[in-house]
């Protein structure tokens, strides 16, 4: 077990965000926390981060209880995290300021081609498509090599079309990298089409509702008849009839 | 083209009007000619120039470390603040009296009313700029395991920069205004001191628009390399979308 959420509860002021959250996770494994908005979960996110204290409980790692942030666990920013003021290398190098620079500039070789941004080393973000941005936060992230990955809605801003192609890369980057990964977000179909287990949380206080495994291989399928019975039963889940 | 114009027109208006007071160009030229002569014109201008290298630069070196200060901590902001708004309302030309009390007849009275006038517009840039930072490139500095000094140099200061050029251009034209009046106290050389030498000695008018005309072609000068400093790789991302 890599995170354990030992009965995580969170308040703002009177405001009861979060409630008696117990959930593990596997080493390597990729885990969806699915919500709809306001329900908490990036308050959860931010909780397991380090960035934010709960006011009940506590999340382990490895056994040791999380007191703040830390460079072997990586957050991808829900908007773009990326410094504008850094070119695409020196961005994905800038949490490599402990290795030396031989070490440093192999890594940001190796993270540049990993996330396809060859032939922009030198260009700035503002240069770069929203895709491409999200890229190169997620290979700044890698770079440090973490065993986990936080990410907070990380395509909600990329239109429909990048969103496919960004979650197939995600998909790519974690079997080559096989990192944890504990990935927020409200999209039911999203969910199910990256999560090993999708942890469905109800509307505030968030609760987890239901966490389901989905238990098919990867590419996945978008018609396999199990696919569609998984957001299916998700969809039912959160209280939605799947028709519009 | 509009420079021109204006000459003609000022030119004419001179000529027209018969008046025994007010200049031509031509006879402003003159005059700063005899100036150059006597070898004031250079003088005065690289003292006039000292003087606001001096208070501008001492106001950079203050404002920015109390405005990154002021920005980072909430409770100094909470503190300073009160006393830094009821200052900066004050025209630096009030603090003459006080600066010819402390400083004497010397540079330093001018530095310092320049000093004033400059640091804190860079002050109030800074603390905003600071207060402006997105919370996810401070919090991704954290997750990084940046130290407060690393995150200071490495993510606050690179953020807020463009902002602190902005302020800082400000400031230098506020030093700038203040110029002719803190040279009309306490010394005697500058640009400042030769309007108002030149008004009291003998009526000089030409005088009096030479130093006008150069105070305004200097600091455009100035306001220009300034300027280009925007186009610098460290702060191009924020003025060139």
């Amino acid at each position: 077990m890599k995170v354990h959420f030992d009965s995580i509860g969170m308040r703002f002021g009177g405001v009861r965000v979060l409630d008696d959250i117990n959930l593990s996770v596997n080493a390597g494994e990729f885990v969806c926390i699915l919500g709809p908005s306001g329900c908490g979960k990036s308050t959860l996110l931010n909780i397991v981060g380090g960035f934010v204290t709960p006011t009940e409980g506590r999340v382990t790692i490895d056994g040791e209880p999380v007191t703040g942030p830390d460079p072997r666990r990586i957050f991808v920013f829900q908007e773009r995290g990326v410094f504008p003021w850094l070119t695409v290398e020196e961005n994905i190098g800038f949490g490599l300021f402990r290795q030396k620079d031989d070490e440093k500039r192999a890594r940001i070789a190796r993270y540049v081609q990993l996330v396809g941004l060859q032939g922009f080393e030198r260009s700035y973000p503002r240069e770069l498509s929203g895709g491409m941005k999200q890229r190169l936060e997620v290979a700044r992230a890698l770079a440090v090599d973490p065993d986990v990955l936080y990410l907070d809605e990380p395509f909600g801003a990329l239109d429909s079309i990048t969103r496919l192609q960004m979650r197939r890369e995600l998909l790519r980057i974690w079997q080559a990298e096989r990192k944890t990964i504990l990935f927020v977000t409200h999209d039911i179909e999203e969910s199910v089409q990256l999560a090993d287990r999708v942890v469905v949380l109800s509307a505030r206080p968030g609760r987890v509702r239901r966490v389901v495994d989905v238990n098919l291989a990867h590419p996945r399928d978008l018609s396999d008849p199990r696919y569609i019975a998984l957001r299916d039963e998700i969809f039912g889940e959160i209280g939605l009839a799947h028709q519009i | 083209m509009l420079g021109l114009v204006l000459l003609a027109f000022w030119a004419l208006a001179v000529v027209v009007s018969g008046t025994k007071i007010f200049p031509s160009p031509m006879d402003v030229v003159r005059g700063l000619l005899e100036l150059a002569r006597r070898k004031l014109l250079w003088a005065y201008m690289g003292d006039s120039l000292f003087r606001v290298a001096c208070g501008y630069l001492a106001a950079v070196a203050i404002g920015i470390p109390v405005g990154l200060a002021m920005g980072w901590w909430s409770s100094l902001a909470r503190a300073a603040n009160p006393v830094i708004q009821m200052l900066r309302p004050i025209s630096p030309l009030a603090w003459m009296p006080l600066a010819v009390i402390w400083f004497g007849v010397s540079n330093l009275a001018p530095i310092f009313l320049i000093f004033l006038a400059s640091v804190f517009p860079i002050i109030v840039a800074t603390m905003n700029g600071v207060r402006n930072v997105p919370p996810m490139y401070v919090q991704a500095g954290r997750n990084f395991g940046l130290s407060t000094r690393a995150l200071i140099t490495r993510v606050l200061f690179p953020a807020i920069l463009p902002r602190i050029l902005v302020g800082l251009r400000i400031a230098f034209g506020v030093a700038w205004l203040v110029l002719v009046a803190a040279e009309m106290i306490a010394v005697d050389s500058g640009l400042g001191y030769l309007i108002i030498d030149a008004r009291n000695a003998g009526k000089r008018y030409d005088l009096v628009v030479g130093g006008m005309l150069l105070i305004g072609l200097l600091g455009l000068i100035l306001d220009t390399l300034i300027r280009r400093a925007e186009t610098l790789r460290a702060v191009r991302w924020a003025f060139h979308e």
